[in-house]
């Protein structure tokens, strides 16, 4: 199936990738060109199969409800801060959203 | 004695080990070898203060006869694994200036067994690509030419800056990582051994994410016995990590150069490719008749399925980027776009400055099979076609206790040569993708060279978790192989 100029701009939207107009057309091509391949999944027959979701076959472990030690754990303000471009009193800065 | 640098990993360890060298002067020589190696580009970043505060802490503890397995050891780890204090790429714009507060499972337990770290090497962005031509710091380039030309060739990807640097002898060993084939496929590019281990073998805590589901570390060596004591060192269970499997981890060197005798090798058909180069089915051949030799018996298998890992791969792998690649949006590191004027261009215009091309074609992939309408038509049916192909394995895994196959279509190709066309660039990780897709461990070991001197490998898979057996069987093709030549040292 090919995908055309005005999704590739909605769906630019959707990732929140700003795509300057001049590139909608090229990208439509070449993304339906990969659709295009992926079409030939198609041919399989997958009536009753189970959607894989992982490759290993156990239950998820659970941990203790406490809070950790270490890079995993709470109380670490100036960590969870430190790489951000723009932060105030270990919060993260950003334009303001609400008029 | 010799430049330490020219010894393997577990030469240098074992001289280390008896004080025949010391881990400063390794330090110093590989750092000199980086130095003069930049044509290559093979390190974004090297740490040579760092290195030569560990070498001389290594010292310290072989001095006194302490130390662990890798004490003194200098390794080069991909600019994926997030590394305490030091700036850590992904190969992208968009994490400029990230210097992680926390390392990665797989580099603390590299630093635990006493290795020391050179720098971060480079690779394709966020891990996106077969021949490292999709990094912001620019394309590593194979050490390896063709015979009488000086053609620049690619040293596959993503792991291209691991792969380069350990056949550049640039480092003991690497870190890689492995998401369709990203360590086998370089590793076969540049006469090295890769290995992808088993789905869950390692932890992936602090590697940068790119497919969730098929994201695996692993190593790239000088040899299979390197591979194994890397392998040991990076594995384990992590509490970090609740995908990493809770089982030990075996002494994969232990293994090395037990009997084959009795064993089945399974030799898929659907392998066999149009249009594939003589040389590689005659490699394989070659292989198949070394593993008889070994006293194995070479069983013909069919895996009908093998044809849609790759369109399986280009759904699930850009589904599970498209997610995990929401988190850079300029808000909590890395870059952020100057020019905006609400919050929603903010994202965008530092999303779009951000990311290079691959990346933003695979986000928009994913973000599509993703997207309401499209989700059972293209995620939910590739889901159900991987199920298939991991039936198929499991299957092929009741007759046989290996798979042998070519590691790649061809030899390594010339820079740009493949760039212009996608889904000629996703074929070359046609023989490694599926083991992705199954979870299960896989390996490339050098075996021969084309009739332009460049190498090329075989590829192993095994059942999960039987990374032994894979290692037994590598090393029988090593050995019968002897494909030990080095790259011509253009560049120094």
């Amino acid at each position: 199936m090919s995908i055309d100029k005005d999704t590739v701009r909605k769906v630019a939207h959707l990732a929140r990738i700003a795509e300057p107009e001049e590139r909608l057309e090229p990208l439509a091509k070449e993304i339906s060109g990969i659709l295009d391949w992926i079409e030939q999944l198609n041919e399989v027959d997958v009536e009753g199969v189970e959607a894989m979701a992982s490759t290993v076959d156990v239950t998820l472990p659970m941990r203790e409800d406490v809070c950790q030690d270490g890079p995993t754990g709470g109380g670490q303000p100036d960590n969870v801060v430190a790489n951000a471009p723009k932060t105030e009193d270990h919060f993260f800065v950003v334009p303001k959203v609400v008029e | 004695m010799t430049n330490p640098a020219d010894l393997t990993l577990a030469q240098l360890r074992d001289a280390l080990k008896k004080k025949e060298t010391t881990s400063l002067e390794a330090t110093d020589a590989y750092l000199a070898r980086i130095e003069k190696a930049k044509p290559l580009n093979a390190f974004i970043t090297t740490t040579a203060d760092k290195a030569r505060d560990m070498a001389k802490a290594s010292d310290t503890k072989l001095a006194k006869g302490e130390g662990g397995d890798l004490e003194g050891v200098p390794l080069g780890i991909k600019d994926l694994f997030c590394t305490e204090g030091v700036l850590t790429t992904a190969a992208s714009h968009i994490l400029d200036g990230f210097t992680p507060r926390y390392e990665s499972t797989v580099t603390s337990n590299l630093w635990r067994d006493g290795a020391v770290c050179l720098g971060k090497l480079n690779l394709d962005e966020f891990a996106m690509g077969s021949s490292n031509e999709t990094s912001f710091y620019g394309n590593v380039i194979n050490p390896w030419r063709r015979e009488g030309d000086d053609t620049a060739l690619t040293p596959g990807g993503s792991s291209g800056g691991s792969s380069a640097a350990v056949a550049a002898r640039l480092c003991a060993a690497a870190t890689a990582t492995d998401t369709g084939g990203s360590i086998r496929q370089p590793a076969s590019l540049t006469n090295t051994v890769g290995v992808k281990p088993t789905y869950g073998r390692v932890s992936r805590w602090g590697i940068v994410a790119f497919a969730s589901s098929l994201d695996q570390a692993g190593p790239v060596a000088q040899d299979v016995r390197d591979a194994a004591v890397m392998l040991k060192s990076m594995a384990g269970p992590d509490p970090k990590d609740s995908t990493c499997i809770n089982r030990p981890v075996p002494d994969y060197e232990a293994v090395l150069g037990q009997s084959l005798k009795g064993m089945k090798i399974g030799v898929p058909k659907e392998y066999r490719l149009d249009g594939m180069p003589e040389e590689i089915e005659k490699l394989w051949a070659q292989g198949i008749d070394w593993m008889k030799d070994a006293g194995c018996e070479i069983v013909d298998i069919s895996l009908p399925m093998t044809k849609y890992a790759l369109p399986v791969y280009y759904i699930v792998a850009p589904a599970e980027a498209s997610s995990n690649l929401a988190r850079y949006d300029g808000v909590k590191y890395g870059h952020r776009a100057k020019d905006y004027t609400d919050i929603l261009s903010m994202y965008e215009n530092t999303r779009a400055e951000g990311f290079g091309d691959e990346v933003k074609r695979r986000i928009l992939i994913g973000t599509y099979v993703l997207s309401a309408g499209y989700y059972d038509a293209y995620y939910l049916r590739a889901q159900k076609v991987r199920k298939k192909i991991f039936d198929e394995f499991t299957d092929a895994f009741s007759k046989v206790d290996l798979i042998l196959t070519p590691s790649t279509p061809s030899a390594a190709f010339a820079l740009g040569e493949k760039s212009d066309d996608p889904v000629q660039m996703y074929l070359n990780d046609v023989f490694t993708v599926t083991g992705n897709l199954a979870g299960l461990p896989g390996a490339s070991v050098p075996a021969g060279y084309d009739k332009q001197g460049l190498p090329l490998g075989l590829q192993l898979l095994a059942r999960p978790f039987d990374e032994e057996t894979m290692f037994k069987g590598m090393y029988a093709i090593e050995q019968a192989a002897g494909a030990t030549k080095r790259p011509a040292e253009w560049w120094a």
